[in-house]
C-alpha cells in the first residue's frame, strides 16, 4: 500500500515512512540522510536544532536497516526519524534544556522518552530548541538565539517547544517530542499549522525530562498528522517505575481512535470562558467554521461554563514559578554544567551565585524569585496555598463539564504567530497566549492543537484545542482524525502544504 | 551579650530554674538501597561509588521512594506508640548546601507519616529511687541524608577559612528517620539523666525492630539536644538552644548539664539566652555557640511534587503492629526478674550497652552472673580506654562464653581469663587457641604443686609455725608464694587444700 515519493522522502508522513521501510521500498539509512540533509539545507534560516546528531542517528538508523535485513521485529516507528527537545537527557549527546547554565553537558543516562523512542526503532536526529527550562510561548528566550516559524521567518514558532514544531513544520523531521507545561506543545503546534499533543499528566514519563514544573510538565507528540502524532503517542506512552507519578495503566488505543475519526453522537462542548473577547477575529472565524464542521459531521455541539478558568492563569503564574524556584536551584556550578568565579579566593556560596548570575537568563531569573517569594514563609498561604485551592476549582470545572460532553473545544492560542521582540517587554502580555492552554495542565487531564486553517487577515495558522477528561487521550484522536480528514476532503491536503517554500 | 563573673553550680542552676528539654533524634536506617534511588547504603565506601543520576541530583533525575523505608518508619512509630497518617506527603526543604545534591531535600514537614507518641524511660535518682519519666514523642517522619563534606586547609575543618572542601555523595539520599520530641517538662535536677535514659531507650526500641544499626559513633543514631530554662514559677518559657554533636549516652547527659549551668549563669546576671545552635566539645564537656537560627532562615518548604502521597493501609499497618518484638521495656522487667538483678545493677547493664551482648553470651550458654561481669567489668574497662563501643570490641558473645566455661570448669581462673582476653582481642584467635598459644592453662596436676609447695613451706618457717598454731588465715603468704612460682598459673583454692593437708590442719 505504500507508494511514497522517494524523490520527496521529507514530504512523507511517519506512518508512511515506517511502511516503506518495512516494506523495504527504502531504507532507514536513506530516510535518515535526507532528514539530515533538509536540515542542513533549512535549519540555518529555521534555528530548530541545538545540536544534530549526524552520526548517532545514521548508525540507528544503519541499525534499522540492520534488523530488517536479519529478519527482526520491528517497532512501528521503525527508522523514522524524531526531533528531540533539548529538555530530555540522551547518553552522551548535550543537553542544554535552552540554557547556557548547562551548556556542554553531556548526560550520562538516558530519559525515559529516549528509552522509549530507542524501543520503538526510532532515529533520533538531534536536540531542537527551546524557550530557556521551557519557561516562555515564543523561544526567544532560549539561550541559543530564537527559532524562526517557516511560515514567515519574522514571526515567532510559539514556545517552549518551538524547536521541535518549527522542524516539523520545516519537513525537518515527521516527528518531535516536546513537553507541555502550559501549553508549550499545543501553542507552538497552532502557529506552526502541526499537530500537538499533551498527554493526561502521567501518561509518559519524565524520567530525565529536565524539570520545570513538576506537577504540570508532561512529554507528548508533535506531527504533520493526527495519525503520527498517534503513532508517536503510542510509542512513548505507559508506565515507568523510575516516575513515581507514572500513571500504572496502558495508554487508550490512540491509534485506532486516530484510524476512527468518527464523531456522530459525541457530545461537544464550547468554553464559553475561552472564546470571544481577547481571540483575534481569523482565530475565532477559523475556530466557529471548524466547530460547524463537526456539527456537520453528527456532533452534540453545547456550549459549557468553566467559571474558575478565569483564575487559572494567575494560580498557575504561581504554581510554576514556585516548583520552578526549586527545581532549578540545582544548577550551581557544584556538580555540572557550567562554572563561574571560582578564582580560588571566592567561597561556595559566591560561585554559586555568580553562576547563577551569569548562566540564567532573564524570565528564568524572573521565575524563580517569583516562586521563591511565593513560597516563603508568611507568603505561602496566600500564593501557593490558594493556587493549589484554585487548582481544585478548576479540575472540578473539567469534572462537572466532563459530566455533560465527551470532550471540549477552545482556540488553542488566542492569537496567530506574532513577530519578534513583540511581547518580550511585556511579559503577562507573552503569558497570557498560554491563557486557554493552561487549565488542561493544572487539572492534569488531556489535549490537542489540531490545525484548522489559516486566519485571514495574516494568513497564518490557526489551532483548534481538543480537550478530553484523563486517561480518555483517545477522543482527542478521535475527533482531531474527524476535523483533519473533513478539512483534507475540503482542501485536498494537509494545511502544512500550504507553507511557504523556504 | 554572656556575662561571666557569677559561678552558679548545677544545684544553684536547679534550685533557681527548670529546665525545659526537647530531642530531635535522626536515625539512618539499615534498608539495603537509598531512600529514593537504588544505591547500595553501605557504610565506608570508596568516595562517590555509591552514587546515581538521582541522589547527586543530575538535570532530570527523579525520587522513587523506598518501600522498605517506609515500613521501618511505620514500625518505629507503632513502636512508640505513635499513630500512623492514612494519607501524607513528602515537602521539600530548600536551602542551597554543596553537601546537598538538590539544594533541596527532600523530607516530611507538616505531614509527617508518624505523631502523637510516647516513649516512658526510667530513671533513678540519688537516693535510688526509680522514677518514670513520660517522654512524649511529636512526629516520626522519614528524609533523605546529605552527602559528606571534607574542608581542606584552614585551622577549623569547617567550610569557612578552608582551602578547598571535598564532597562524598555515597550517604547523599541515605534513609533518615526523624524523631521528634514534644517538650519534656518537670524533670529537675534529673533532666540530664532523663536524656541520657531517652537516647538509650529510644536506641533500644529502634534496635529491637532491626531497622538501624543505631551507631551513635557511627552516626547512624545522632541527637540534638534542645534546652531553655525558666526561672521557678515562671509561666513563660525561656529561649532554647540547640546542642548538636552529642555523640555518646553520656555527651547527653554531660551536654544538657553543661549548657543548663551556661544558661543560668547567664539568666542570673541579667543576661539573654541567644537562639542558636551549639556543639557539644568532647574533650572539655562544654557546649560552643554555632550558628545563630535567626527568623530569617526559610526553607520554602512545599509538598514533593515529584513523589505521590504515601496512603499506607490500615491492614498492612495492623500486620506491622501484630509482628512487633516484645517492647524493650517490658523486656527489661522480664529479664530482671529472671536474672534477680536489682535495679541498680540492671540499670548498669543497660547504661553500658551491653543488654544484648549479654543476653547472646547467655544464649552461648553462660551463665548470667558470669556473662554480665565480663562485659561490665573487665570489657567494659578496654572498650572505654580504647574509645570504642563495647560492641565493637573484636571479641564476640560466643567467645565471651567459652572464657567463662573456661573458668566455670576451673581450667582457667580471672587472672588467666583476662589474658585469654587479652589474646582474642589481639587477634591470636579463639579463646582455646590462645589458651593453648600462650601457655595460660590452670596447672592442675598436683605433682608441681606439691614441688613448690614443699619450697615455699621451707622458705617460710614462721608462717607455717603460725598456721599450726592456730591461724590459718596465714596461709595466704604460702598460697601468693606458690602463685608466684607456677607464674599465676595454679588454681589457689587447690594450692590451698594441698597446703593444709600437708600441715595436717583444717580450715
Amino acid at each position: 500500500m505504500s507508494t511514497i515519493d522517494r524523490t520527496n522522502l521529507t514530504r512523507v508522513s511517519a506512518a508512511g515512512l515506517a511502511a516503506a521501510i518495512a516494506a523495504g521500498d527504502v531504507t532507514a539509512l536513506e530516510v535518515t540522510n535526507e532528514h539530515l540533509a533538509r536540515i542542513d539545507e533549512v535549519d540555518p534560516a529555521i534555528h530548530a536544532f541545538l545540536h544534530i546528531d549526524y552520526d548517532g542517528a545514521r548508525a540507528q538508523a544503519a541499525a534499522v536497516d540492520a534488523k530488517l535485513a536479519a529478519g527482526q521485529t520491528l517497532g512501528p516507528l521503525a527508522g523514522v526519524p524524531v526531533a528531540l527537545k533539548d529538555v530530555f537527557t540522551q547518553v552522551g549527546i548535550p543537553t542544554t534544556a535552552g540554557s547556557r547554565v548547562l551548556e556542554g553537558w553531556r548526560p550520562p543516562y538516558d530519559s525515559g522518552v529516549v528509552d522509549r523512542l530507542r524501543a520503538a526503532d526510532c532515529v533520533i536526529l538531534g536536540k531542537t530548541n527551546m524557550d530557556e527550562f521551557a519557561m516562555g510561548s515564543s523561544t526567544e528566550h532560549s539561550g541559543y538565539g530564537p527559532t524562526r516559524n517557516p511560515w514567515d521567518l519574522e514571526r515567532i514558532p510559539g514556545g517552549s517547544g518551538g524547536g521541535s514544531a518549527a522542524a516539523v513544520a520545516a519537513f525537518e523531521a515527521p516527528l518531535g517530542v516536546g513537553t507541555d507545561t502550559g501549553g508549550s506543545i499545543r501553542q507552538p503546534g497552532a502557529v506552526t499549522g502541526t499537530v500537538g499533543v499533551k498527554p493526561t499528566y502521567g501518561g509518559v514519563s519524565r524520567y530525565g525530562l529536565i524539570a520545570l514544573a513538576s506537577s504540570l510538565d508532561q512529554a507528548g507528540p508533535v506531527a504533520r498528522t493526527v495519525m503520527d502524532a498517534a503513532l508517536l503517542h503510542a510509542a512513548l506512552g505507559g508506565h515507568d517505575a523510575r516516575d513515581s507519578t507514572s500513571i500504572a495503566a496502558p495508554v487508550p488505543d490512540v491509534v485506532a481512535a486516530a484510524r476512527r475519526g468518527d464523531v456522530r453522537g459525541m457530545k461537544i462542548g464550547l468554553v464559553r470562558q475561552l472564546m470571544g473577547e481577547g481571540y483575534q477575529a481569523g482565530v475565532s472565524q477559523r475556530f466557529d467554521e471548524a466547530v460547524d464542521i463537526l456539527r456537520e459531521l453528527g456532533a452534540d455541539v453545547v456550549e459549557v461554563s468553566c467559571p474558575n478558568f478565569e483564575y487559572a492563569l494567575a494560580a498557575y503564574y504561581l504554581i510554576l514559578p514556585s516548583e520552578a524556584s526549586s527545581n532549578l536551584a540545582r544548577f550551581d556550578g557544584m556538580r555540572f554544567g557550567l562554572r563561574v568565579g571560582d578564582d580560588g579566593d571566592a567561597n561556595v556560596e559566591q560561585v554559586m551565585s555568580a553562576t547563577r548570575a551569569a548562566g540564567f537568563g532573564d524570565e528564568v531569573k524572573r521565575r524563580i524569585m517569583l516562586g521563591t517569594y511565593a513560597l516563603s514563609s508568611g507568603y505561602y498561604d496566600a500564593y501557593y496555598g490558594q493556587a493549589q485551592k484554585v487548582r481544585t476549582l478548576i479540575a472540578n470545572d473539567f469534572a462537572a463539564a466532563f459530566e455533560q460532553v465527551d470532550v471540549l473545544l477552545s482556540p488553542t492560542a488566542p492569537t496567530t504567530a506574532f513577530k519578534f521582540g513583540e511581547k518580550l517587554e511585556d511579559p503577562v502580555a507573552m503569558y497570557l497566549n498560554d491563557i486557554a492552554t493552561i487549565p488542561v495542565n493544572l487539572a492534569g487531564n488531556c489535549a490537542m492543537s489540531v490545525p484548522i486553517g489559516l486566519a485571514p487577515e495574516d494568513g497564518l495558522p490557526v489551532g483548534l484545542q481538543i480537550m478530553a477528561p484523563s486517561m480518555a487521550d483517545d477522543r482527542l484522536y478521535n475527533v482531531g482524525a474527524a476535523v483533519e480528514n473533513a478539512l483534507v476532503d475540503k482542501w485536498g491536503h494537509h494545511l502544512i502544504e500550504e507553507a511557504p517554500a523556504l | 551579650m554572656t556575662t561571666t563573673g557569677t559561678d552558679l553550680t548545677y544545684d544553684d542552676a536547679i534550685a533557681a530554674y527548670d529546665p525545659l528539654l526537647g530531642f530531635e533524634v535522626h536515625v539512618e536506617l539499615s534498608t539495603n538501597s537509598k531512600m529514593f534511588c537504588g544505591c547500595p547504603t553501605e557504610f565506608g565506601a570508596a568516595p562517590n561509588t555509591q552514587v546515581c543520576p538521582t541522589c547527586v541530583g543530575l538535570p532530570g533525575s527523579l525520587p522513587v521512594v523506598n518501600q522498605v523505608a517506609v515500613e521501618s518508619t511505620i514500625k518505629i512509630g507503632l513502636a512508640l506508640n505513635c499513630e500512623i497518617a492514612s494519607w501524607c506527603r513528602f515537602a521539600r526543604k530548600n536551602y542551597f548546601y554543596p553537601d546537598m545534591p538538590k539544594d533541596y531535600q527532600i523530607s516530611q514537614y507538616d505531614e509527617p507519616l508518624c505523631s502523637n507518641g510516647y516513649l516512658d524511660v526510667d530513671v533513678v535518682d540519688d537516693d535510688g529511687n526509680h522514677q518514670v519519666v513520660r517522654v512524649e514523642i511529636e512526629r516520626v517522619h522519614m528524609e533523605e541524608d546529605t552527602g559528606k563534606l571534607l574542608h581542606t586547609g584552614g585551622d577549623t575543618g569547617r567550610i569557612h577559612g578552608a582551602d578547598y572542601s571535598l564532597v562524598d555523595y555515597n550517604r547523599a539520599g541515605v534513609p533518615l528517620i526523624e524523631i521528634v520530641t514534644k517538650t519534656v517538662p518537670g524533670t529537675g535536677a534529673l533532666a540530664p539523666e532523663v536524656g541520657r535514659a531517652y537516647v538509650i531507650a529510644l536506641r533500644e526500641v529502634v534496635k529491637s525492630l532491626g531497622v538501624s544499626d543505631v551507631r551513635m559513633e557511627q552516626g547512624s543514631l545522632r541527637c540534638d539536644a534542645n534546652i531553655s530554662l525558666m526561672p521557678k514559677g515562671s509561666p513563660e518559657w525561656g529561649t532554647r538552644t540547640e546542642t548538636k554533636n552529642v555523640n555518646s549516652f553520656r555527651s547527653v547527659e554531660r551536654a544538657l548539664r553543661s549548657e543548663i549551668i551556661r544558661q543560668a549563669n547567664v539568666l542570673a546576671t541579667g543576661g539573654t539566652v541567644v537562639q542558636e545552635t551549639r556543639h557539644f566539645q568532647e574533650t572539655t564537656g562544654d557546649t560552643t555557640s554555632g550558628r545563630i537560627k535567626s527568623d530569617a532562615e526559610d526553607y520554602r518548604y512545599f509538598p514533593e511534587p515529584d513523589l505521590i502521597p504515601i496512603a499506607p493501609d490500615a491492614d498492612w499497618i495492623e500486620e506491622l503492629r501484630a509482628g512487633l518484638p516484645e517492647a524493650p521495656g517490658l523486656r527489661i522487667a522480664r529479664l530482671q526478674q529472671d536474672w534477680a538483678l536489682s535495679d541498680f545493677d540492671m540499670a548498669s547493664v543497660i547504661n553500658a550497652g551491653a543488654l544484648d551482648l549479654v543476653i547472646a553470651t547467655i544464649a552461648q550458654g553462660a551463665d548470667h552472673a558470669a556473662a554480665r561481669k565480663w562485659w561490665l567489668g573487665e570489657l567494659t574497662r578496654i572498650a572505654n580506654s580504647d574509645g570504642v563501643a563495647l560492641e565493637d570490641l573484636a571479641i564476640n558473645p560466643a567467645q565471651v562464653a567459652r572464657v567463662a566455661e573456661l573458668v566455670e570448669t576451673g581450667s582457667l581462673n580471672d587472672k588467666l581469663a583476662r589474658k585469654v582476653i587479652e589474646g582474642v582481642l589481639a587477634g591470636e584467635g579463639e579463646p582455646d587457641a590462645v589458651v593453648e598459644s600462650r601457655g595460660l592453662a590452670v596447672v592442675s596436676d598436683d605433682g608441681p604443686l606439691l614441688a613448690a609447695i614443699d619450697e615455699a613451706v621451707a622458705a617460710n618457717p614462721d608462717i607455717v609455725e603460725r598456721i599450726t598454731g592456730g591461724k590459718p588465715q596465714a596461709a595466704g603468704v604460702i598460697v601468693g608464694a606458690v602463685m608466684k612460682a607456677t607464674r599465676g598459673q595454679a588454681d589457689a583454692g587447690r594450692v590451698r587444700a594441698l597446703l593444709f593437708e600437708k600441715l595436717g590442719v583444717s580450715e
